[in-house]
């Protein structure tokens, strides 16, 4: 088990930890999250970093992920949204690749396409098409996992987060208590799914299948600390060659997930891809939560005492 | 599924480590004991996408002898264990719900399908297959000996084995049928006749893992990133190390995206453009001198009857009447050339023309062309060149192609900055290029810029065709295609008294590898004959059915149409898709007695007699159409061993996974066993039009309760032996005294000393980055093309930072990372004898060793139909006039008259301005081709779901259209519905001062599978490049207007009141 | 130009492709000096930022409503056992058992997999309300029903009077975790109301309870839930004023639409149920019913509504984004000074 000061590590503190910061390190868990998570020996944390400045929107990462896991293909229906019409992360969907089209002047650099001048208007200084295969982000913190009333969700010894399909009753609370709204239920099931990183996979020392299919290398699996090594010194050869737009997004272990073992290398502001800009996650307030319901429940019992009291004057 | 109390994780939590409850305690026993099916397999099987040219590396994971997994090899040099899309769906392609497992049967008239079982349907194909080929027998035409069969025909092949599409070729030609044709036809002929004509060769010059040494990338024509996603990977490497990457396309696709620059331009107008560059790199002298000097015809002084394309377009020989060319005036001077490729045999591709004496003139074959190495003979190549591409210019680029100047200029600059003696550009092209009634020209186009820049047989240099389908590189080369022989042996025409050596004297170049053309003949005559091919009888050449013209899947279309053609086989192609103007296709096939079709599922093409756009408009009924049509559900690559030919002229062995289902046979059994049925009824005719059926060598072992052919055994037929049964090492053994046997010469070696070289996988990280030892590749194993011309005339790396192959002189031979593709012990120094023949005329300073020079065509005297050099011509149909020339359209172009293939009017013609709109085709990452392999798969469907069609969001405003409303667009052919796409990536163009509107389309729908939409190809039209047969779909015009299509009848009332406005006539488009 | 080289010796200079300069127009154009820009505000094609919760709204909200009203009603028939209030305690057993049976049936129907309900006991966690609540409800249960039972079978009556206690206390951690179950989520009005919620959710399982008492038991014995249904809903309606400052923008969700109009009438009928339960409630069995009525229907459209602008709030991914953005300002602002 991990010491608070782990716990308390995590860095945007809101003050609900000043008081409870020693509960709270015990509920979040510390850096380390298999250790945390009673794997005494494990493996280095593995996960992905996804460089979506090198993705071509081929989609071999949903597909490679629907064979391997053997995923439902989940209806036709065309969105309208550029090439995108898989929409958006959930049951059917633990790898989803984003198609942002932007009629924008970007960085330091000459955009590689200049609309013809009879296109007029805004769109003159340029255009660009970004693509993000997005997937689960296996939080450090990860509230999916800590709101799991069944012990479905587990942290594995390569400290990614799974869904134990034999176990979920589909009560579905993990659902909404994912910042990154991953996870989703499958309805003719009942049962809830997502990313397992390839858990099966990671133990015989297999890549996971979305990684490996990736033609171009736009995600990338790997020890994390190698990984977020790796993806400081990309950003800083973008913002050598002028893309200084180019971000990480989830490396960072003060975040309010305490850092995704699955990050990203964004070229826009996470919501334009549909990220949240600042996720935290909940189990963090969730000392004063009980704080308060406790309160409560003592306030209320205490009020019916009064009550009853005052009634018998 | 309640845990049983010792298994409680609770008591599990409170011991142990995990207090929380989140880890270790948690977990429960079915996830501990979890096992990844690809550790539990019986055995991983080496095979190879059954998709795209890309030929990325797959390992079969089998269990109780099934496939359970398909996943990369990460082994393989070309594609490091990467998969796209369609590749990562290979398993729910091979193993989903989707195949059919049983033959069917609509017998004549009838109105569904029934069972038939397989044997009897067999022996019902034969017995229609022997009465057919009887009717349709001819013996002559006009007096010429034809020995032909014109009553049957067959298309596809791009998806099959070699072995199969050999064992195709080979049974039917010796029975006859010349009107066999593939993919190839359709996707890249176009190529084959530019590549070859200007490099010997036509095939990709290069490997896609070369671009990775590329300092800049042009890709045009290509839509590489969605097309070919896994060979993409070698530009992402290249661009890694600091190249420039230019995409120069009509719209912006995934592949601009990643590009460095994204030049959008107007589809069908690229020579205009190369021409521009051509034209600066000529006005400033920005070549690579001493490489165009010594390695081009640059300095070849051609025949003073040529005369230049000036004003009108039009080069000397054109017989307006014939709307063809009698190339002989473009000829050098005193020298007579043929081509490596192309049109070849000039008597029989242009008849009338005189038999004997006017083509080619025996004499002149025999001197050595003159050249003139200051350049300044007004009548050599480079003169000729300046003055062609002079009117070419950054205003005229602009005016024609909808390019700044300023964005031109910038190309410009890039191009001639990375080439030279340091640096190389290396050309991606596909079939942007390839798929125009001029299209030859376009590969040819590129190919000059390459031999001026100096950018071929060199690292990062050269063109790299990206080719179409898993094999369709193989079926070019064991061509299931009417006017070749494996290995690019022309088809013999139909001459008077043609005899072998009448044939190899008109059809191939005296000097260079072509000269040895009566080896790879006779070794080929021997494969098929055997014993009974002999010097007495000219090895069976008579044997060989001969052509009168062109026999593209076109021209058959035209013949079902007449009646003549009874009998077709689809082997994996979807006409009534994929092919343009696809209601001429179904027209066509309603037309047979029987139609035989070899797929995995129930295309368009097997069912268009009960669901076809023309029964649901009620212009055909089910019950009137005659055609008996067999549908044969095929094996799948896991299913078979063979070799497919990727991209990069690389065979690579696919092993067999599991066994075929129920009725599911491979192709090779098919043909195999078709043609011993069919024998069966022939034997002991005594009649001579079946004797070549008969004497056929057709004894292949087989294996299995299936009796499946053995694919290897094949394989080492084409390979080929020598007399005492040896296997041989390569081509160069083969001889013409008929001592050696080989089924295809450029593929000579790749069973070399009984070892099937193809299937050789050392790992990538074991050897250089051509991967030598991967597979094998044609032409011995060389991986870049003309690598000689990577050393200069002394044989030295131009640049030590570009050294391919080089001479080394201590060990007298050439040397370096890739197997010279040049004599290996012939020195730089060696000069020819004035009449030496084949090799040995070749110095030891040219590299073009396929040539009859032995120099790159930059001026093509021979072997390309509509002229030597490439001049902009507009489409068939296009809104805007010829700036360049006085003609409109190609002069030599393929047209077609026929009611339902109706052309368009151009500018400045009545009824101009009916549909304005320019529309291209292209590719999605998603789907696959005619969509066979792609919309029955619901892992792929459900990523790109609907057709559509992709509007600027200018266009969208002139017509009201809405993003993700319906729109309809028709042409004189037809009317169809798509989604709308309203989309910045694609814009409008300013073209020759007015504002022209392009519309893209993805070309993969049809009517049946899961994703269904209508087909894009019921809007394009049959006109064709002369050289190649090729089809115009990447370039024509429509009108697009909001809304669904009308249904029933009132569809075809739509487009017949677009015609009666725009006054189209059977006239109409169709002057030369 | 490449900076890599073909030697006689080989490759020189190779760089893995995931190093590409994308995205840079390097070697393209000259280059032209101007900021960086981003587009912030924008979404990804309106799509929400989480997924919104799959519950179904009658289970989860019927349930989080039966859950405090079970709650509650233990707490007054403790109170009334302890007071000597026996039908005031029994019908609020009688009231509990039925809330808890219908708040039990609820969350098994909710499930994806009814058949594994017992899951829930497969750990113990802390993290999850969920599980404690299960935990609790394990605890809660089998004492309420134990209470019941033995008041209305006459069997072992001072162990049913333990029970009883027990219930009732335990029923006041049933009445108020409901705020933390669905507090503890990434849903933007829930969670952000996290620290209201719990008293929010107490006073209307108050109001809700004593609301039933005052239908069900008779006039005499009443007057102590009638107590406690104005405090109740005094807790219920000012925890909701604070919630809706909290919120910000977030509380247009409560505001709008369906949660608007649930929450208006809600609002109406607690502060009516208060107002009668303080007057006519006092002289008569039909004013306190009918005060009492009000308070159910006012409890139950409160939760119907939270739950309600729960579910806005998740799908509209301005809600996500926007607090998220404002508090990274705010961040960056106090990390400036
Ligand atoms: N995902 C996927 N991969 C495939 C296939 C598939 O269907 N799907 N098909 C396979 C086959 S059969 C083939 S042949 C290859 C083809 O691969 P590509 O040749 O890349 O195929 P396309 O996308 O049809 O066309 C290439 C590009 O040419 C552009 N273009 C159209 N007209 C013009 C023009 O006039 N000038 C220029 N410069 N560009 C033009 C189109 O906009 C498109 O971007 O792909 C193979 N790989
Ligand atoms: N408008 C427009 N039209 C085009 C093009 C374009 O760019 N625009 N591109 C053209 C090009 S490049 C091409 S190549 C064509 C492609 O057009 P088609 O070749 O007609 O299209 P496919 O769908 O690839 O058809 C191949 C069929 O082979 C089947 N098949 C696969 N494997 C096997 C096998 O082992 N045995 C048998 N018997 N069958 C098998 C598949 O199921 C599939 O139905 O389309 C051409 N048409
Ligand atoms: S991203 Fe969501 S689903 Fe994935 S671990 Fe984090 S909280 Fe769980
Ligand atoms: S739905 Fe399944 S995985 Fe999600 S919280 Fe409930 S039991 Fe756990
Ligand atoms: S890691 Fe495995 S489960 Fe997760 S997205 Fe990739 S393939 Fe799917
Ligand atoms: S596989 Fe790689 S390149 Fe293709 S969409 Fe996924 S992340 Fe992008
Ligand atoms: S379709 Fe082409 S690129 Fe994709 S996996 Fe297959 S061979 Fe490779
Ligand atoms: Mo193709």
């Amino acid at each position: 088990m991990s010491s608070g000061a782990d716990g308390s590590a995590n860095g945007k503190a809101s003050p609900a930890v000043s008081d409870s910061g020693d509960v709270l390190g015990v509920l979040l868990g510390g850096a380390d999250p298999a250790g945390s998570a009673g794997w005494q020996e494990h493996p280095p944390r593995m996960g992905f970093f996804t460089d979506t400045s090198l993705c071509i929107g081929c989609k071999a990462c949903e597909v490679a992920c629907k064979e391997w896991n053997q995923v439902p293909e989940d209806g036709l229906n065309w969105t309208g949204h550029s090439h995108d019409n898989s929409e958006r992360l959930g049951a059917d969907t633990w790898r989803h690749v984003a198609f942002v089209e932007q009629r924008v002047k970007v960085g330091n650099h000459e955009p590689n396409f200049q609309r013809a001048p009879s296109a007029g208007g805004e769109g003159e200084d340029g255009f660009r098409w970004l693509m993000a295969s997005d997937v689960c982000k296996h939080c450090t913190h990860a509230a999916c996992l800590d709101v799991c009333p069944t012990g479905a969700i587990f942290r594995t010894e390569f400290g990614t987060v799974v869904v134990q399909a034999d176990v979920c009753n589909g009560c579905g609370y993990c659902v909404p208590a994912c910042p990154y709204g991953v996870l989703d239920k499958r309805e003719e099931d009942g049962r809830i799914f997502k990313c397992t990183l390839c858990y099966d996979r990671l133990g015989v020392g297999q890549e996971p299948a979305c990684a490996k299919a990736c033609p171009t290398d736009s995600i990338q699996f790997g020890e994390v600390d190698e990984l977020r090594e790796r993806a400081a010194g990309r950003v800083e050869q973008l913002h050598e060659v002028g893309v200084v737009e180019a971000r990480l997004y989830g490396h960072d272990p003060d975040d309010g997930v305490g850092g995704d073992g699955a990050f990203f290398l964004l070229l826009d502001e996470p919501e334009v891809y549909g990220l949240p800009p600042d996720p935290i996650v909940t189990t963090r307030d969730l000392p004063e939560m009980w704080k308060r319901v406790g309160i409560a429940a003592g306030g209320l019992l205490a009020g019916a005492a009064a009550c009853f009291a005052g009634a018998r004057r | 599924m309640t845990p049983s109390p010792g298994d409680w994780p609770l008591l599990r939590q409170l011991r142990g480590e995990d207090r929380m409850g989140r880890g270790a305690a948690a977990r429960s026993r079915h996830t501990a004991g979890l096992t990844p099916r690809t550790a539990a397999a019986d055995r991983v099987v080496k095979s190879v996408c059954p998709y795209c040219a890309v030929g990325c590396a797959q390992n079969l994971y089998v269990k109780d002898d099934r496939v359970v997994q398909i996943e990369g090899d990460p082994d393989a040099p070309h594609s490091r264990g990467r998969l796209c899309p369609k590749g990562s769906a290979t398993l729910q392609l091979t193993t989903g719900e989707a195949r059919e497992r049983h033959v069917l049967y609509r017998p004549p008239h009838g109105a569904d399908w029934e069972r038939l079982d397989l044997q009897t349907a067999m022996d019902m194909v034969a017995d229609k297959f022997v009465a057919t080929r009887r009717e349709g027998w001819e013996w002559e035409r006009d007096g010429k000996r034809t020995r032909r069969c014109m009553s049957i025909a067959a298309l596809g092949g791009a998806t099959l084995d070699n072995e199969e599409n050999y064992l195709i070729k080979k049974f039917l030609t010796s029975a006859g049928v010349i009107q066999i044709e593939n993919q190839a036809r359709v996707c890249h002929s176009s190529t084959v006749v530019g590549l070859g004509t200007s490099f010997g060769r036509g095939a990709s010059s290069t490997l896609p893992g070369d671009l990775q040494n590329s300092d800049l990338i042009v890709l045009e024509g290509s839509n590489m990133a969605e097309a070919h996603p896994v060979a993409y990977q070698w530009v992402m490497e290249a661009k890694a190390r600091g190249a420039t990457v230019i995409h120069v396309d009509p719209h912006y696709s995934r592949t601009s995206a990643l590009a460095d620059m994204f030049v959008p331009l107007r589809a069908g107008t690229d020579i205009a453009f190369l021409g521009g560059i051509i034209n600066h790199v000529l006005q400033t002298d920005s070549d690579f001198r001493e490489y165009v000097l010594a390695y081009t015809n640059a300095p070849t002084i051609v025949r003073e009857e040529f005369e230049d394309a000036g004003p009108d377009g039009i080069f000397s020989g054109f017989d307006p009447e014939k709307g063809k060319y009698d190339p002989s005036s473009w000829q050098y001077d005193g020298a007579f050339v043929a081509a490596a490729a192309g049109q070849r045999d000039l008597e029989g591709n242009v008849e009338g023309l005189a038999d004997e004496g006017e083509g080619r003139d025996e004499a002149a074959a025999r001197e050595q062309p003159k050249l003139d190495m200051t350049l300044e003979h007004p009548r050599c190549v480079w003169q000729i060149l300046k003055r062609h591409y002079a009117t070419y210019t950054p205003e005229m680029v602009e005016r024609i192609c909808g390019v700044p100047q300023d964005v031109f200029a910038e190309v410009c600059r890039l191009f001639v900055e990375n080439s030279g003696r340091e640096r190389t550009t290396a050309f991606v092209h596909g079939v942007g290029w390839t798929q125009h009634t001029i299209g030859s020209q376009y590969i040819r186009a590129a190919s000059m810029l390459q031999l001026l820049l100096g950018n071929m047989g060199r690292p990062g240099g050269g063109v790299m065709a990206m080719r179409g389908h898993a094999s369709i590189q193989g079926s070019s080369d064991i061509p299931t295609l009417f006017d070749t022989l494996p290995g690019y042996i022309p088809m013999p025409n139909a001459h008077r008294h043609e005899d072998l050596d009448e044939f190899v004297a008109t059809t191939s170049a005296r000097r260079g590898f072509w000269g040895n053309l009566r080896d790879y003949t006779v070794s080929l005559l021997k494969a098929w004959w055997g014993p009974a091919a002999t010097s007495e009888n000219d090895y069976c050449f008579g044997y060989v059915p001969r052509l009168t013209g062109s026999h593209s899947t076109y021209d058959t279309v035209m013949e079902q149409i007449k009646g003549t053609v009874k009998g077709y086989f689809l082997f994996g192609e979807n006409p009534a898709v994929g092919s343009a103007n696809t209601r001429m296709q179904r027209l066509g096939m309603s037309k047979l007695d029987w139609l035989v079709v070899r797929d995995f599922s129930l295309i368009e093409s097997a069912t268009w007699w009960k669901d076809g756009p023309e029964i649901e408009t009620g212009e055909m009924r089910t019950e009137d159409i005659g055609t008996e049509v067999f549908f044969f559900p095929a094996a799948a690559h896991i299913e078979k061993e063979g070799t497919f030919t990727n991209t990069q002229r690389m065979l690579q062995w696919h092993h067999k996974g599991q066994d075929p289902c129920e009725e599911q046979r491979s192709d090779l059994w098919f043909m195999y066993h078709l043609g011993k049925r069919i024998r069966e009824r022939l034997a002991g005719s005594h009649d001579e039009m079946d004797r070549p059926v008969l004497e056929l060598t057709w004894d292949y072992p087989t294996e299995g309760e299936h009796e499946e052919p053995t694919a290897e055994a094949v394989l080492a037929e084409i390979s080929g032996w020598n007399a005492e049964g040896e296997f041989l090492g390569g081509y160069t053994e083969l001889k013409d005294d008929g001592s050696t046997s080989c089924g295809c010469w450029i593929y000579s070696g790749c069973y070399a000393e009984g070892v099937n070289q193809t299937a050789r996988r050392k790992p990538a990280r074991e050897q250089n980055w051509t991967g030598p030892e991967w597979a094998w590749a044609w032409p011995m194993n060389r991986r870049i093309l003309y690598n000689r011309a990577s050393a200069d005339p002394e044989g030295r790396p131009w640049s030590e930072r570009k050294a391919l192959v080089w001479w080394d002189e201590e060990q007298g031979k050439w040397t370096g990372h890739d197997t010279p593709d040049f004599e290996a012990d012939k020195p730089p120094s060696y000069r020819p004898s004035p009449d030496a023949a084949g090799p040995d005329a070749i110095s030891g300073a040219t590299p073009f060793i396929m040539q009859a020079d032995g120099r790159g065509w930059l001026y093509a005297p021979s072997g390309v139909a509509d002229g030597p050099m490439p001049t902009h011509y507009e489409p068939q149909d296009s809104p805007v006039r010829n700036r360049l020339h006085e003609h409109q359209r190609n002069p030599a172009r393929q047209t077609y008259a026929h009611e339902n293939n109706r052309y368009h009017p151009g500018p400045g013609e009545p009824g101009e301005g009916v549909y304005p709109f320019v529309v291209t085709t292209y590719r999605l990452t998603e789907h696959f081709t005619a969509g066979g392999m792609s919309r029955w798969t619901p892992y792929l469907s459900e990523l790109q779901p609907e057709f559509f069609c992709e509007v600027s969001p200018e266009l969208a405003a002139e017509r009201g259209l809405e993003h993700a409303g319906w729109a309809m667009l028709v042409s004189a052919r037809g009317v169809i519905e798509a989604r709308v796409m309203v989309t910045d990536r694609m814009t409008p163009l300013r073209v020759d001062g007015r504002t022209i509107h392009q519309i893209g389309m993805p070309y993969h729908w049809g009517a049946n599978g899961y994703s269904k939409g209508d087909s894009m190809n019921e809007l394009s039209s049959m006109a064709l490049d002369p050289s190649s047969h090729i089809q115009e779909v990447k370039a024509l015009t429509v009108d697009i207007r909001p809304g669904r299509r009308p249904r029933g009848p009132a569809r075809q009332e739509l487009v017949r009141e677009y015609r009666e406005r725009a006054g189209i006539t059977e006239m109409t488009g169709m002057a030369p | 130009m490449s900076e890599a080289e073909v030697t006689r010796e080989g490759l020189k200079g190779v760089r893995p492709g995931r190093e590409a300069r994308t995205f840079s127009g390097e070697g393209g154009r000259r280059r032209r000096d101007a900021p960086a820009r981003d587009h912030p505000g924008s979404s990804y094609y309106g799509q929400p930022v989480i997924n919104p919760p799959v519950w179904a709204e009658l289970d989860i909200a019927g349930y989080l409503f039966a859950g405090g009203l079970a709650g509650s009603s233990s707490i007054l028939a403790a109170g009334a056992e302890l007071s000597g209030r026996p039908r005031l305690a029994r019908r609020s057993k009688l009231g509990a058992g039925a809330a808890l049976g219908v708040s039990l049936v609820a969350l098994i129907h909710d499930l994806g997999r009814p058949g594994r309900f017992l899951n829930m006991l497969r750990v113990f966690k802390p993290t999850s309300p969920m599980n404690v609540g299960s935990w609790l409800l394990g605890a809660y249960g089998p004492l309420m029903a134990g209470a019941a039972a033995s008041d209305v079978l006459g069997v072992a009556p001072r162990a049913g009077r333990v029970a009883a206690a027990g219930a009732g206390v335990l029923g006041a951690g049933v009445a108020s975790y409901t705020a933390a179950l669905i507090a503890d989520t990434a849903v933007p009005a829930w969670h952000d109301g996290y620290r209201e919620l719990p008293f929010l959710f107490a006073g209307s399982a108050a109001a809700a309870g004593s609301g039933l008492a005052m239908i069900a038991a008779p006039h005499a014995e009443s007057t102590p839930a009638r107590h406690m249904a104005l405090l109740g809903a005094a807790a219920e309606l000012g925890a909701e004023q604070l919630l809706e400052r909290r919120l910000g923008i977030v509380a247009e969700t409560l505001h709008e639409g369906t949660a608007g109009r649930r929450l208006k009438a809600a609002k109406a009928l607690t502060v009516a149920g208060g107002l009668g339960a303080a007057t006519i409630g006092r002289r008569g069995r039909l004013g306190a019913a009918l005060s009492g009525a009000c308070l159910l229907a006012g409890s139950a459209l409160t939760r119907f509504g939270l739950f309600a602008a729960g579910m806005a709030s998740a799908q509209d991914p301005r809600y996500t984004v926007q607090p998220q953005r404002e508090r990274l300002a705010r961040e960056a602002d106090a990390d400036s000074h």
